[in-house]
């Protein structure tokens, strides 16, 4: 059960953002921007740095959405359980890879990226934007994480669900909600 | 030296919030939203749960500063943000606000470490839903400030007087309105 009275039948970081507006939508906009604007780094790439910080962050919710919205970027469901498994033998880019090992710094706390990391992802192609937005995606689902989690919010282990807010998540993005309200009772949390 | 060429003579945050103005606006935005803007919580009690979990996470401009904001809305008692960050259950504060402290602590550690019994804590000394939530998002959204000052290496001088004076100023004006100093304003709007 919820910590605190959130809005029934939404899961995960909806029923926070349905709870609060006023702090949703800047939050929304800020996924938004990390993680569907334009960019050099792929839709699907960013998808995989979030799913991995928040698998990281044993988040359920988050990795289970974000994935999925990897995988429907990527057209492709393995590589993101490989990518959360053991990332340097999963079948990305070395640019990514050293992206990905500085993400589980930021992860581990902001102090722990070093300039060896840096200078790593730079000689692999890396711009300064690229590793700036790394860093900042790590930043922002360690809050999404907590965020989810330090509520104790509803999250159904529904595959299904998580594969359609992917879906909606990889076309639309993050300015609007990816759930409707379910019918689901919401009990059987794990 | 910074990780990456931020905009130059910028402390802290304000150098990545200068070289991406367009993630800045909403990270403003939401600051403004948790910290300054009408609460049921005090400006100095947020300011003081942003400082202590800043604390925690140890980033120095981002303790010091929220520490300096704090003090400014708290009648410029520095020693109070002191010692709520050396030991905050024998510090000069509400019960409500330590056992909103409590759980902040546990955010920061993670989100699963906060308990019902915690809430419940927070709950008997008169915390609302609104006030927990807004505890629980303050704590997650400076670990997310706190990775992006420290894990871009930002420059972070140690001058107690600037930070002192600029706490001040953003006690009274906001976040929004502060990052026209440092962000040119067409690129805060919009979009």
């Amino acid at each position: 059960m919820p910590h605190i009275n959130l809005p029934e039948g939404l899961p995960g970081i909806s029923s926070g953002f349905a709870f609060r507006p006023e702090t949703a939508k800047p939050m929304r906009e800020l996924a938004h921007m990390l993680l569907h604007e334009p960019n050099s780094l792929s839709p699907g790439e960013r998808e995989l740095i979030a799913t991995y910080v928040s698998s990281l962050n044993d988040c359920y919710f988050c990795q289970t959405s974000h994935g999925a919205a990897a995988a429907c970027h990527l057209g492709n469901a393995d590589t993101v359980k490989r990518v959360k498994v053991d990332f340097s033998t999963a079948p990305v880019s070395e640019k990514l890879k050293s992206l990905l090992a500085i993400a589980g710094k930021v992860q581990l706390g902001g102090k722990h990226v070093t300039s060896e990391d840096v200078d790593a992802a730079r000689k692999l192609g890396a711009t300064d934007m690229e590793i700036h937005d790394t860093v900042l995606i790590a930043a922002a689902f360690c809050m999404y994480n907590r965020y989810v989690d330090g509520l104790a919010t509803w999250q159904p282990r529904e595959e299904s669900m998580y594969e359609q807010m992917g879906r909606h998540l990889a076309s639309e993005g993050y300015k609007t909600s990816s759930v409707s309200k379910r019918e689901v009772e919401p009990v059987a949390v794990g | 030296m910074a990780h990456i060429k931020l905009p130059e003579g910028l402390q802290g945050i304000r150098g990545p919030l200068a070289f991406r103005p367009e993630t800045a606006r909403p990270m403003n935005e939401l600051v403004e939203e948790l910290l300054h803007a009408p609460n049921s919580l005090t400006g100095g009690e947020r300011e003081l749960i942003a400082t202590y979990v800043s604390y925690l996470n140890d980033c120095y401009f981002c303790q010091t500063v929220h520490g300096a904001i704090a003090a400014a809305h708290l009648d410029d008692d520095e020693q109070l943000v002191k010692r709520v960050k050396a030991d905050f259950k024998h510090a000069d504060i509400s019960q409500k606000l330590k056992a909103l402290l409590v759980i902040a602590s546990k955010v920061q550690k993670g989100g699963k470490h906060v308990t019902a019994t915690d809430v419940e804590e927070a709950r008997e000394v008169g915390a609302t839903d609104m006030e927990i939530h807004d505890t629980v998002l303050i704590s997650a959204a400076f670990c997310m400030f706190n990775r992006y000052v420290d894990g871009l290496a930002t420059w972070q001088p140690e001058d107690e007087e600037l930070y002192r004076q600029r706490g001040k100023k953003t006690a009274r004006e906001g976040y929004v309105s502060m990052s026209r100093e440092y962000i040119p304003q067409s690129q805060t709007q919009g979009a």
